[in-house]
């Protein structure tokens, strides 16, 4: 174990990702129940949904999410169970020994196709024009039922679609009050944008007083997006805008693709979850027909360059202590509506993807002798927040847009399939220069603590001017909420802290609000799971698919040749050519930014 | 025989004095000075007193089971009634709010509470001013004190107002309620026994319950068992209401007849023949006029698969059309429903349409067989009381009014209630 570097998980974490951590540790008593024609031994606690789908027995859902608390509102899963009166949700019961489950007699089935039939009569079946066309799980349920006609009068609704935010979208037309948003933004992110008013079939899912989204304290994560089971909350897109421009002759369209999308477009391909695909990626979107491929990874060094030596600023300068990360637009917004009054703690740094669309538009268009005014930088990012961002008026400080367009990985991963075009078939390629070489530090951004990591390897070797006995930090990697390192630095303690989902955040700023906290430096992302678990990433996005996509992250990290930032040769020939050192006149007009009370 | 209405009318309801002088807070006196909690569980399942609210749960085994938890415990008397035709809580809480206080005290005592609550329907504003003078009244009144110095007894009690959701009277969603929640049920189980109020184990009992305790254990359980029949113990408050000429709450010993109380009691029918009797409240069972032989008796009715419920009585002659009333009912649990789950939601306002349809001429013998699908899955598939029982009226209807249903769909309504050939409603 590295010698100058000690850890403690914190036991005020309680993220939903502990779960998966707790799963392999508990010692279990198991119980006898029979579900159907199997007589199966299962973990006590369990519910029969647990029980069946480990034991690959299907039982429809619907509102029910593996990662988030059970609501049993739509009562697809209904079941059997032997000695009750009524059937039974097969989400919210709890096995016990001798249980006897029926989960497919014809009562039962024929309940279920009337539950599904009532959900379809009150949702917009407009299904050839929804972007969840093919990824809809009420769709799937009503071909997996092979429901062919509706006796149910359809109920028609007319309200108006929230298009408020740069962001995301919310048509409650198609909403089948699930539940699942509310949990995702109340109980996990706990900003409480959105919650249930009204009774009956008047019940709304929707912000107070029904007010636009954007005039909410929403923080644009896309959190509820991702969790939707139909097409009732979405992001905004801007592909269109992509394919005119691609289209134009006199645009030079560049692309920057953030660290997490490279282990998580594959899945919208049917790939194995969390494959690295890089290679295929930079294929694939040449032939969509980007003239520069770029990769943000390069920017992700800039970024832990410019905020190391902010930190290493704050802390001789003793400036506001603890310094907290800013590459989350979502976290950003959070602590400009919740805790405006911590600032001053925010690093000044922009996120890597302004810090991208900043160079492009400067030091690229200079070094490539392209006018700024023709470029077109677009992003593929794992994030609904980041649409936001490019949109701060704050993110013009060279005189252009930073960012013209940013795609989520959904939206890239459609328009590859319009365009025909199966990124499993390609052959790899390479990122362009300048902005293509990386170190295994700037992947790190993609998973939560990757940030800290990234930065610690760099503050302590500039500090210090010794590279750390082990330059992976373990203690910050996983997904307990709120994760510490401590960092001996010449004499000093450096205390971290890590947290993701914004819900697990409120504990440590209110320390900081009330000076009690023992923290120099907090990384905060704003989704669980850090950027592999954005609200823009493929559907289906769980808890074991953030691990997995986690651990391809690492991978990538592990086979870099490079691993430290500030040893990235590009970035280098950058601050030598142009920005001349970190923290300069340049970059700090260029690089960093300010933010507002909201 | 009148246990809970015996100092009606004769007492002021918010006099201490006039209380004890009627022999009031003997009860606790008696528990605090020679009967253990035990005991007192002891004697309350002894009495076979049954929950008063709808359900009809042994209320000695609630406590217990209750008792039986670990942590600190709760209380909450349930006063959110909400159940359309019945009005006995709030006549109890106005004309007799000690007693109902003294049977919370015994509980508390028993239990072991750190903390009470009575919540308190909503539109009863009168009766939650009234009450909370009461309270104030005895918590500074020197049987208080009495209480405290001789027994170091003390007893903390709030009274809390829901905000007019019919829901709220369901335990779990009074309870969230009671948390500053939105009212909706919870999943169960678990029940409130075991997790309730914060969380913590909680008894959640009726007035009327609370009310039969300080007669239990003043008279003992042996005389208690003496009233009423073997299966049902005691007295109940009847709300009669309807087409009868003496509509009101009256205290009957459990294993009178219908036919007594509807026209003795209640002096008969004000006006046509009687065509249903509606036992329990809208969630209740629409039974046709032969059923006035039948007696009120928890087990009686279980065993014609009929539910007492909280013990209501509606009369309906003959100048009411049965698809009129069912529809009436049905917009009742449709403004009601919490809107959480797909059955009540969705399917209370598709069930609605069809009536609609039906009313209007319009109905198929389809409609007939779709209604009893429905409504089927609708009581099976619902999270909590309210979605289960809603279609009672439903089912009922359909099963001992077949001919009015059919009627309908040759477009005849003998009680000339709906007009056939209108456009039906969408909602």
């Amino acid at each position: 174990m590295n010698a100058n570097v000690s850890a403690v998980v914190s036991d005020v974490s309680n993220s939903i990702l502990d779960e998966l951590d707790k799963i392999d540790n508990k010692s279990v008593t198991c119980v006898n129940i029979r579900i159907d024609d199997f007589k199966l031994s299962v973990p006590e606690g369990i519910t029969i949904l647990e029980a069946a789908r480990s034991n690959n027995i299907y039982i429809p859902t619907l509102c029910y999410h593996p990662d988030l608390n059970i609501n049993s509102n739509c009562r697809l899963c209904i079941v059997e169970v032997e000695g009750t009166k009524n059937p039974v949700t097969a989400c919210s019961t709890k096995v016990r020994d001798g249980m006897i489950v029926k989960t497919g007699t014809l009562k039962i089935m024929k309940m279920r196709r009337m539950l599904l039939k009532l959900i379809l009569a009150n949702h917009n079946c407009e299904c050839t024009t929804c972007i969840k066309n093919g990824k809809c799980e009420l769709q799937t349920l009503a071909s997996l039922f092979g429901i062919t006609e509706n006796e149910f009068a359809p109920i028609k609704s007319n309200i108006k679609i929230d298009n408020s935010t740069p962001s995301l979208i919310r048509d409650e037309n198609k909403c089948i009050k699930c539940g699942r948003c509310v949990d995702v933004c109340q109980n996990v992110q706990k900003v409480g944008a959105i919650f249930p008013s009204h009774r009956s079939y008047n019940i709304n899912y929707g912000t107070a007083y029904n007010l636009p989204l954007f005039d909410t304290e929403c923080i644009l994560c896309g959190q509820c997006s991702a969790v939707c089971p139909v097409c009732a909350i979405y992001e905004k897109s801007y592909i269109d805008k992509v394919w005119n421009a691609l289209e134009a002759a006199q645009k030079h369209v560049v692309i920057q693709v953030a660290p997490s999308v490279r282990v998580s477009l594959g899945d919208a391909f049917g790939l194995k979850t969390g494959e690295i695909i890089t290679g295929k990626l930079v294929a694939a979107l040449r032939r969509l027909g980007f003239d520069k491929v770029f990769d943000t990874n390069f920017t992700a060094d800039l970024t832990i360059v410019e905020e190391g030596y902010e930190l290493i600023e704050r802390l001789n300068e003793h400036k506001p202590l603890p310094m907290l990360t800013s590459c989350s637009p979502g976290w950003i917004k959070y602590l400009e509506h919740f805790y405006p009054d911590l600032i001053p703690h925010l690093s000044t740094c922009k996120s890597p993807q302004q810090m991208f669309g900043a160079l492009t538009k400067t030091y690229y268009a200079e070094k490539s002798h392209i006018s700024p005014q023709s470029i077109f930088v677009v992003s593929v990012m794992p994030c609904t927040a980041k649409k936001f961002e490019a949109q701060r008026p704050e993110m013009k400080s060279s005189g252009f847009t930073d960012v013209d367009v940013v795609l989520t990985t959904r939206e890239l991963a459609s328009m590859l399939k319009e365009a025909n075009i199966d990124i499993t078939k390609l052959n790899d390629d390479e990122f362009d220069d300048p902005f293509g070489i990386s170190t295994g530090a700037g992947a790190l951004f993609g998973t939560t603590g990757g940030v800290m990591e990234a930065a610690l390897r760099s503050v302590y070797e500039i500090l210090t001017g010794k590279e750390l006995n082990n330059i992976a930090i373990t203690h910050i990697r996983g997904f307990n909420g709120i994760k510490e390192a401590q960092i001996a630095i010449n004499g000093r303690t450096l205390n971290a802290a890590v947290i993701h989902g914004v819900g697990n955040a409120s504990k440590i700023l209110d320390d900081i609000r009330e000076k009690k906290s023992k923290y120099d430096f907090i990384e905060v992302m704003a989704c669980p799971g850090g950027c592999i678990g954005g609200g823009g990433q493929p559907y289906g996005t769980t808890n074991i698919v953030k691990s997995q996509r986690r651990d391809s992250i690492y991978d990538i990290d592990i086979n870099s040749n490079i691993r430290i930032s500030h040893h990235n040769p590009a970035i280098k020939v950058l601050y030598d050519e142009f920005l001349k050192s970190p923290l300069s006149p340049l970059a700090h007009k260029l690089l960093h930014t300010t933010y507002s009370a909201r | 025989m009148k246990i809970i209405s015996e100092n009606f009318g004769k007492i002021r309801p918010d006099s201490i004095e006039d209380y004890i002088k009627a022999g009031g807070f003997t009860a606790i006196e008696k528990v605090l000075k020679t009967m253990s909690p035990k005991d007192v569980i002891d004697e309350v399942k002894k009495s076979k007193l049954l929950g008063r609210s709808g359900s009809g749960f042994p209320t000695g085994l609630k406590w217990e089971m209750t008792k039986n938890m670990a942590k600190n415990k709760y209380i909450i008397c349930n006063a959110d009634e909400s159940e359309p035709g019945t009005f006995k809580d709030r006549l109890i809480l106005n004309s007799d709010p000690l007693k109902v206080l003294e049977g919370i005290m015994i509980a508390s005592y028993t239990l072991g509470s750190v903390k009470n609550f009575i919540y308190i329907r909503g539109e009863y504003e009168n009766e939650f001013n009234h009450l909370k003078k009461v309270i104030s009244n005895l918590q500074t009144s020197q049987i208080m004190e009495y209480l405290r110095q001789k027994y170091d007894f003390s007893f903390d009690i709030e009274i809390r107002s829901g905000a007019g959701a019919y829901v709220c009277g369901e335990e779990t969603a009074l309870i969230e309620s009671l948390e500053g929640h939105r009212g909706t049920p919870r999943v169960r189980p678990p029940y409130p026994s075991e997790n309730g109020y914060n969380n913590y184990p909680t008894l959640v009992n009726n007035v009327e319950t609370f009310a039969n305790i300080p007669f239990i254990i003043n008279n003992g359980a042996d005389k208690y068992l003496k009233i009423g029949t073997p299966g049902s113990t005691g007295t109940r408050l009847v709300s009669l209401s309807g087409n009868v000429i003496n509509g009101g709450v009256y205290e009957v010993t459990l294993g009178t007849s219908l036919n007594e109380i509807i026209n003795n009691i209640g002096g008969g029918l004000s006006s046509g023949k009687l065509k249903m009797i509606q036992l329990g409240g809208a969630s209740g069972f629409c039974l046709p006029p032969e059923f006035i032989s039948y007696k009120l008796d928890f087990n009686e009715l279980k065993s014609l698969g009929i539910i007492m419920g909280c013990g209501s009585i509606l009369v309906v002659n003959d100048s009411n059309c049965i698809i009129d009333f069912v529809k009436c009912t049905l917009e009742f649990f449709i403004d009601e429903s919490c809107g959480r789950c797909t059955p009540c939601r969705e399917g209370l306002r598709q069930l609605y349409m069809i009536y609609d349809k039906i009313s209007k001429g319009n109905g198929t013998t389809d409609d007939l067989k779709l209604i009893n699908d429905l409504a089927s899955t609708i009581s099976s598939s619902s999270n909590c009381g309210l979605g289960q029982t809603s279609i009672t009226s439903v089912v009922t209807t359909l099963k001992y009014f077949i001919d009015e249903y059919l009627d309908h769909l040759h477009g005849i309504c003998r009680a000339n209630k709906c007009i056939m050939n209108k456009k039906e409603v969408l909602l």
